[in-house]
């Protein structure tokens, strides 16, 4: 058994590991890997993310365990101090010695702190690691307590600069970029591509100052400036300094491995360093007189030190293709190829709008046959292909600038992604090609785009291939004459939309009928939701009719919580309540010891309900006057409203009463995906209504409708639909675009996706709620006013009906309740334990 | 944890030790399911009404460790039963328990037979 030692547990040390024990002959070595951070290997792309998520875990490559599962010894929170070469052995930061066959540097780098004066003030950052952003949202919150609008400023306009800009405008602080050159990214970016970045980042809030040089940093202990001329100050109360990197070579200096002038640990094309038993990889390693700081070639280093480890003969490229494709702050930013390439050698094709922040250019040959680089701004979505065709040397069109103009009717100017040669990389992370792609599907047994991810592993990794590999899993699907359809499931071969039409047709009205009618088989937990969905939606079936087909929360019209209780919210209209209905509210809290909270949607949420108290809780909810609040299911949850003009000075009109109108116009009605709205009495908005499906709000004349807005994993505002209409109008617009939403749309597609996906788009949607374009008005507006005039409280029904209350007993044969429940104390209330796993 | 997945072993019908008599038919909703209670046990009873089937499973998700499978929805997946549990709908087949949309530890199955309107379940022990 041979052992081989891994100094470094980074992005790229990481990924030697995946690699080399996935290979054949690996079992005869051990593994040993040291990492000098505190955690496992995570995922340094993507470090802004943790501003968002907190959620170090949510980074991680792989957990410990991994490394245990594979025979890996990984060894954290120790550093590497020394190397013996001729011992074979290194020596840790705790004076222990461990002898190796081989040993593979992967010390990555760190980040480059230039020399000015005053870079060790407190309050001056740098941005590498997972403890440096913890390390600055320490200190931005102390900053911004005394200083709400404090300044932040990162020292870098370059990519990684950049994104910690976007992070530093997260934490809250007025972001303000210095960069020394006299555009932003300037090895990826000509000046006019930098000049349209520039404009869209100060569209959204940052601050730019080019051709800066900083002098020092102010302040006596603690940072409170920058100085780059005489006159010439920054007040910033935090720097974050991302100028650019520097390979971590210590190891490499000290045991007397060749290197190079100005850093590096020089590595040929087997990744060896000057000595025999030493290999180097990713940002530590200078190959081709170059330090490579993207993950592709790093990764690429790591799959070909593996297997000359393992006496196989791979070896690097002799050309690394520096092409990169990110989005920074939401804006995409991509360049391939040569994107700055000298007049002598070929011709630009550019194409600028600096009103939408968009720029586009292409260089071609002289003779205008092959494409030799580019750079995208605003919009990226032409890369995978661009890109493909400069690496592939494929053959381009006559007029070049039809690669980059707007596509014309009938799709994009340069044919399918089928195209393209077999040999094509496709996944450059994972090293997937394009025939490893298709042919996963023609010879092998995949046949959708997540059978082809796990059998092939492409886009597992960053992810920026995956439209290309969707859509050549469509188009080879296509080809074999397999259909790519949206059908519900293996047991509906329909659209949502299509079993509604049949569903309605047919009058079918109970899942067994749909069934034998248009399905096959018995159902499974997708279609059966969705017909009770779609029964909802035509007859007003409330969830007590089938219970056995409703999803899990409708099922017991509660929403089912982390140990299996579950959760009661009684509506509350426009959030309007009367203090007798609040101490009713707290009463049942006390009398069945649940966990209280207010939710998003100004109502109370009660939680912790065995299912064997669920009736009766709501038992005395509704002798109190309450009703179903709906919370469990797809269907009308609140709409929220400000105070308005009742009580507010500067309100307009009565919001709450017209939210109240709209809540109790709604309540009960089912729809593809659960629906919020809200009504603000001016244009202040407190309640937020252009961050719901609905959203009204006050002005001078009337109200104003907006629609398909929400918050969630992908915030959008709502539209204008109609302006200054009165009440009246207002609800028959809504009646209107809440049946043809309800009627059209896929199965959790809420508004905003379906709005999206509407051919013509809010126009289109104005046409036909507006104008009536296509002569379903009246419909529409009928099947509402039957739903809302069938309008039934369903709790009601279930605690009204001893059959249907039968279902709230944990066991059919006691009442006893379930022992399995725990729960542990959270501040004055309780929760249920932690989950192990 | 392992303690509670320990309680539940499959078992075959030729095993069957003891028919527990555990509630009349009419207590199972049709095509839907409920929690039996025998001795320290939870098992989930389905009735496959349109099979004109009764299965029988463990009642704990070995997800999450939860009791719930019994209120989960029942379906077929290529023609094989199986209840999706209404957590995280994790799918088992209620003839050999195996996890079908992951690789999750298999369910315990127990056979079920009806004797005049009323459901026995049958364990080992």
């Amino acid at each position: 058994m041979k052992t081989v030692i891994v100094v470094g547990n980074g992005m790229v040390g990481y990924k030697f590991c995946e690699k080399f024990v996935a290979k054949a002959g690996s079992e005869n070595y051990k593994l040993i890997v040291f990492g000098e951070e505190p955690r496992p290997a995570y995922d340094r792309v993507h470090l802004s993310a943790f501003f968002e998520s907190q959620d170090a875990k949510a980074l991680e490559l792989a957990p410990a365990s991994w490394y245990a599962e594979h025979n890996i010894e990984l060894i954290t929170n120790e550093r590497i101090t020394d190397i013996h070469k001729t011992k074979k052995t290194i020596t840790t930061v705790k004076d222990a010695e461990f002898s190796y066959d081989y040993l593979v540097l992967a010390t990555g780098s760190s980040a480059f702190v230039p020399p000015i004066k005053g870079v060790e003030k407190e309050g001056v950052f740098v941005y590498r690691t997972i403890e440096d952003l913890e390390g600055m949202l320490g200190y931005a919150a102390k900053i911004k307590k005394n200083n709400p609008k404090a300044k932040a400023a990162v020292l870098g306009g370059g990519l990684l600069g950049l994104e910690a800009g976007k992070a530093v405008m997260d934490m809250g602080l007025e972001p303000h970029i210095v960069e020394f050159a006299p555009k932003l990214m300037p090895r990826q970016l000509d000046s006019r591509s930098s000049q349209v970045l520039q404009l869209k980042l100060e569209s959204i809030g940052l601050n730019i100052h080019l051709s800066k040089a900083t002098n020092q940093i102010l302040g006596d202990t603690t940072i409170t400036g920058m100085e780059f001329g005489e006159d010439d100050v920054l007040d910033v109360e935090m720097l974050v300094i991302s100028a650019g990197i520097r390979p971590r070579d210590e190891l490499g200096k000290t045991c007397d491995l060749e290197m190079g002038v100005r850093g590096g640990i020089i590595v040929n094309n087997k990744m060896l360093t000057s000595d025999a038993n030493i290999y180097a990889i990713g940002e530590v390693a200078l190959y081709n007189q170059m330090i490579y700081g993207l993950v592709a070639p790093g990764y690429e280093m790591a799959d070909v030190a593996a297997e000359q480890i393992l006496g196989n003969d791979t070896l690097m490229s002799a050309e690394i293709d520096m092409s990169t494709k990110l989005k920074l702050i939401g804006v995409d930013v991509a360049s391939f190829g040569e994107p700055f390439m000298p007049a002598l050698k070929g011709h630009s094709i550019i194409f600028e709008n600096k009103t939408q922040y968009l720029y586009k250019r292409i260089n071609v040959s002289l003779d205008g046959k092959k494409l030799l680089g580019g750079i995208l701004v605003g919009d990226a979505s032409d890369y995978s292909m661009l890109h493909q065709i400069y690496l592939n040397g494929m053959a381009i069109p006559e007029d070049p600038a039809q690669l980059i103009l707007p596509a014309s009717e009938g799709g994009s100017s340069f044919g399918s992604a089928l195209d393209l040669p077999d040999e094509a990389q496709i996944c450059s992370c994972e090293n997937v090609s394009k025939g490893q792609i298709c042919g996963a599907i023609t010879d092998g047994d995949c046949d959708t785009f997540a059978d082809v991810v796990s059998c092939t592993k492409a886009s597992t990794s960053c992810g920026g291939c995956k439209p290309m590999v969707v859509d050549l899993v469509n188009e080879t699907l296509k080809l074999l004459g397999k259909e790519v359809k949206n059908n519900i499931c293996e047991h509906l071969d329909y659209t949502r939309q299509e079993l509604y039409g049949i569903i309605k047709v047919k009058r079918l009205t109970s899942y067994f009928e749909v069934m034998d009618a248009c399905g096959t088989g018995d159902g499974c937990e997708v279609c059966k939701p969705l017909v009770a969905s779609i029964f909802a939606s035509l007859y007003n079936d409330t969830a007590n009719k089938e219970d056995v087909i409703q999803d899990s929360n409708d099922k017991f019209l509660a929403n089912i919580q982390r140990n299996g209780t579950y959760s009661v919210v009684p509506r509350i209209p426009g959030g309007e309540i009367t203090p007798e209905k609040l101490i009713v509210i707290g009463e049942v809290g006390k009398k069945y010891n649940l966990y209280t909270k207010i939710t998003g949607g100004q109502r109370i949420d009660l939680f912790g309900a065995e299912l064997n108290d669920l009736p009766a809780i709501w038992k005395q909810l509704i002798d109190a006057g309450f009703e179903s609040g709906h919370a469990y299911g797809k269907s009308l949850r609140t709409v929220k409203s400000c105070v308005g003009s009742t009580w507010c000075r500067f309100g307009l009109d009565e919001s709450v009463s017209f939210a109240i109108e709209l809540e109790d116009r709604y309540k009960g009605l089912r729809s593809p995906h659960k629906l919020k709205g809200g009504v603000s009495g001016c244009i202040r908005e407190c309640a937020e209504a252009r961050g719901k499906d609905f959203g009204v709000i006050a002005v001078e004349g009337g109200w104003n409708l907006y629609v398909c807005g929400n918050g969630g994993v992908t915030p959008k505002h709502a539209i204008l639909l109609a302006e200054k209409v009165d009440n009246e109008t207002c609800i028959k617009y809504l009646d209107r675009f809440l049946m043809y939403y309800i009627r059209t749309a896929a199965p959790l597609m809420r508004t905003a996706a379906w709005l999206d996906k509407l051919e013509g788009g809010i126009e289109q949607l104005k046409k036909v709620v507006l104008d009536d374009s296509l002569n379903i008005a009246e419909e529409l507006e009928k099947e509402m006013q039957f739903l809302v005039d069938a309008y039934e409280c369903e709790w009601k029904q279930a605690i009204e009906n001893e059959e249907s209350k039968k279902r709230f007993s944990h066991f059919v044969n006691s009442d006893d309740r379930d022992d399995n429940l725990v729960f542990v104390p959270m501040r004055e209330q309780k929760m249920p334990e932690h989950w192990e796993n | 944890m392992e303690e509670i997945l320990s309680k539940y072993k499959t078992t075959a019908e030729g095993d069957v030790k003891v028919w527990f008599k555990a509630a009349s038919i009419h207590d199972f909703t049709e095509n839907g399911g409920a929690c039996v209670k025998y001795k320290d046990k939870q098992i989930a009873v389905f009735n496959y009404k349109r099979k004109n089937a009764w299965y029988a499973c463990q009642n704990v998700c070995p997800h999450k460790m939860e009791m719930v499978l019994s209120r989960g929805m029942l379906g077929d997946y290529q023609g094989i039963p199986k209840i999706a549990c209404p957590m995280h709908k994790k799918t088992f087949s209620l003839e050999t328990g195996e996890n079908l949309n992951g690789d999750l530890e298999a369910i315990a199955t127990y056979p079920v037979k009806v004797e005049d309107d009323f459901v026995f379940i049958g364990f080992s022990e």
